[in-house]
């Protein structure tokens, strides 16, 4: 593993050579985080160039690529988790609408307290996240099809309850003032949520890469029967990351619901594809095992742009899915080539 | 039969999933510096027996005797807690994972205190290094590398030096040569030799006749979930360990069976 952020401390104190500035330079370019990097970059001075005219630059321009990537990326972190230890989650699209129904019934129709609303969206976000790593761990039915039916099962629930509760499939929800100002507020043009998830990039970071447990998920990714021979509670491991990924789209409904004062029950799709392309954009192994935090932060932020800030420039809005197709493809080929890249690395000079 | 005290024994195990005998009747023990060779052919019953000791799977009848007191290995984490440490043929190694974080897997070094507590990343590439140094891999210096660069050799030597590290005293290595060309046997062969040297218990399992005879102490052939043959050390040929393996029919026989079916497929 060789983290990102490895660029600030000195490398391999053990090796009697090649422990030199530029070698970490070199890490960071071997792990997988470095080719979202560069897909970032180039998108960025892509669109810059095209979008100088047309205020891509301007405040305006970049909040709202970036409170966009907010919403997605404190989903894609937990998703991209489960993608290392091997595992997918596409439930994700109907936990949202459920959470941000959950909140307006509760506070809005029934007219609790704001914190009960909150609360409950989360423990239905956990409960979620429980059944599917549940069942994923008992039955060995690939989690892709387990999260599927609930994905399906949670979406029809939502409308059903919708309807029984306040006749109606979307609501409006007017949050009180703090309530408002914590996570639905404005700073700069900045949502609440962008603040969150640089909160949770810190947190989802230094879990898997510096917290002794980070370790772990990589591990039932790389390789499950000898991470359980090691005495890592693989079942447990899992349900959690099951729970962590759709407690956080429950939070990620919380926060939409605050921000944009409305909830709907209908499923999510688009959620779910952008998740994936996020995490897959972001250098993680496609059979897990691989990837990094800030590869999927760079990956959501290229996702985010090309998809919403492709009005602010003169490119036809028309091709943004064409350029993230594309990305996509190329982020996949490159998948390969990184991870030869880290493995043929040796460390001493020959070679 | 050993005049050592015998570390891990086995008396009478039985092991049926279902309607399926998969062991019957084992009876093994293997003393501290002491290699155990388990030898036997494919479907003989050698992972389930491997299952067996490490404690992934529970005796359907029978026991076994930890320093001779009967114990039950309800989970493997217990089993690797008395000291049994069971490396698998790729190593159980995480190919994309540094050489430090594989060493330390499931027992990171942690520093700094309470929910701020981090993977300790300089120790664990240090450790690991000295340890796989002693076991005689120089090659290796580098804690960050990933393991996925190394040899399969050097695989499952870091394998055997973390379970040497971790205190293990009894090492069950299933089928390490299997996949490894002669230079690269030759190496883990010699592992074997310095965990016996260190006092460890090894089961060694294979089905390779030379591999066994060239570090066993004691030998034990198993097939169709029984032990067919069990003998010490240059009480039986190579030819005929060969034999007992092959179930009982003569290897000179089987290869003059194949000559024969060639002179007919030719001619």
């Amino acid at each position: 593993m060789t983290e990102p952020n490895s660029t600030n401390d000195p490398v391999n104190t053990t090796s009697a050579a090649g422990s030199s500035a530029g070698s970490s330079f070199k890490a960071f370019f071997r792990s997988p985080a470095a080719g979202a990097l560069m897909g970032f970059v180039a998108v960025f001075i892509l669109f810059s160039i095209f979008g100088y005219s047309r205020n891509f630059l301007s405040v305006a321009g970049i909040t709202t690529w970036v409170n966009f990537a907010s919403l997605i990326g404190m989903i894609a972190i937990p998703v991209g988790f489960l993608m290392i230890a091997g595992e997918l989650d596409i439930s994700t699209g109907a936990v949202l609408p459920a959470a941000t129904m959950t909140v307006a019934i509760i506070c809005e129709h029934y007219q609790m307290p704001e914190v009960i609303g909150v609360a409950a969206a989360l423990a239905i976000g956990a409960l979620i996240g429980f059944i599917n790593g549940f069942i994923v761990t008992r039955t060995r039915v690939p989690s892709f099809i387990v999260t599927l039916a609930t994905l399906f099962a949670v979406a029809g629930l939502t409308l059903f309850l919708s309807i029984f509760f306040i006749n109606n499939t979307n609501s409006f929800h007017h949050p009180p003032e703090w309530a408002k100002s914590l996570f639905g507020g404005k700073v700069y043009g900045f949502n609440s949520s962008v603040f969150w998830w640089a909160g949770l990039i810190a947190a989802f970071a230094f879990f898997l890469h510096y917290s002794p447990k980070g370790s772990w998920v990589f591990a039932l990714g790389g390789d499950q029967e000898s991470a359980r021979n090691a005495g890592i509670p693989v079942a447990r491991l899992k349900i959690a990351l099951f729970m962590l990924c759709s407690t956080s789209a429950a939070f990620a409904g919380v926060l939409q619901v605050m921000t944009f004062s409305s909830a709907t029950s209908q499923a999510n799709f688009g959620l779910i594809f952008n998740t994936i392309i996020s995490v897959v954009v972001g250098g993680v192994l496609l059979t897990g095992g691989f990837g990094t935090v800030m590869g999927i932060v760079f990956g959501v932020l290229t996702l985010s742009i090309v998809t919403q800030a492709i009005g602010f420039t003169e490119i036809d809005r028309n091709l943004s899915f064409l350029i993230i197709g594309v990305m996509l493809l190329i982020a996949v080929l490159l998948n390969d080539t990184f991870r030869h890249l880290a493995t043929s690395w040796s460390g001493t000079k020959k070679k | 039969m050993s005049d050592k005290k015998p570390v891990l024994e086995l008396r009478n195990v039985d092991k049926s999933f279902g309607p399926i005998d998969v062991l019957s009747g084992i009876s093994l023990k293997v003393g501290e510096g002491e290699v155990l060779c388990l030898l036997g052919d494919n479907g003989a019953g050698k992972s389930t027996l491997i299952k067996t000791l490490s404690g992934v799977c529970q005796p359907t009848r029978g026991e076994i005797l930890m320093d001779g007191e009967t114990t039950v290995f309800s989970r493997p984490r217990e089993a690797q807690e008395r000291g049994i440490a069971t490396v698998h043929q790729f190593g159980g190694t995480y190919p994309l994972m540094s050489i430090g974080r594989n060493f330390f897997m499931g027992s990171e070094p942690t520093k700094g205190f309470g929910p701020f507590r981090v993977f300790d990343r300089k120790r664990a590439n240090r450790v690991a290094v000295e340890e796989v140094q002693k076991m005689g891999i120089t090659r290796i210096t580098d804690g960050d590398r990933l393991v996925g660069g190394l040899s399969g050799g050097e695989r499952q030597s870091l394998a055997i030096a973390r379970a040497v590290y971790f205190g293990a005293r009894v090492l069950i290595l299933d089928e390490p040569t299997a996949a490894l060309g002669v230079k690269q046997a030759a190496h883990v062969l010699r592992i074997v030799n310095e965990a016996k040297r260190r006092g460890l218990a090894v089961v060694f399992i294979t089905h390779q006749v030379m591999h066994a005879m060239a570090v066993g102490d004691h030998f034990a052939v198993l097939i169709r979930g029984a032990i067919a043959a069990d003998f010490r050390k240059g009480e039986k040929t190579r030819e005929h360990i060969a034999d007992l393996m092959a179930g009982g029919e003569s290897m000179a026989d089987l290869e003059a069976s194949i000559e024969g079916n060639m002179e007919t497929q030719g001619g």
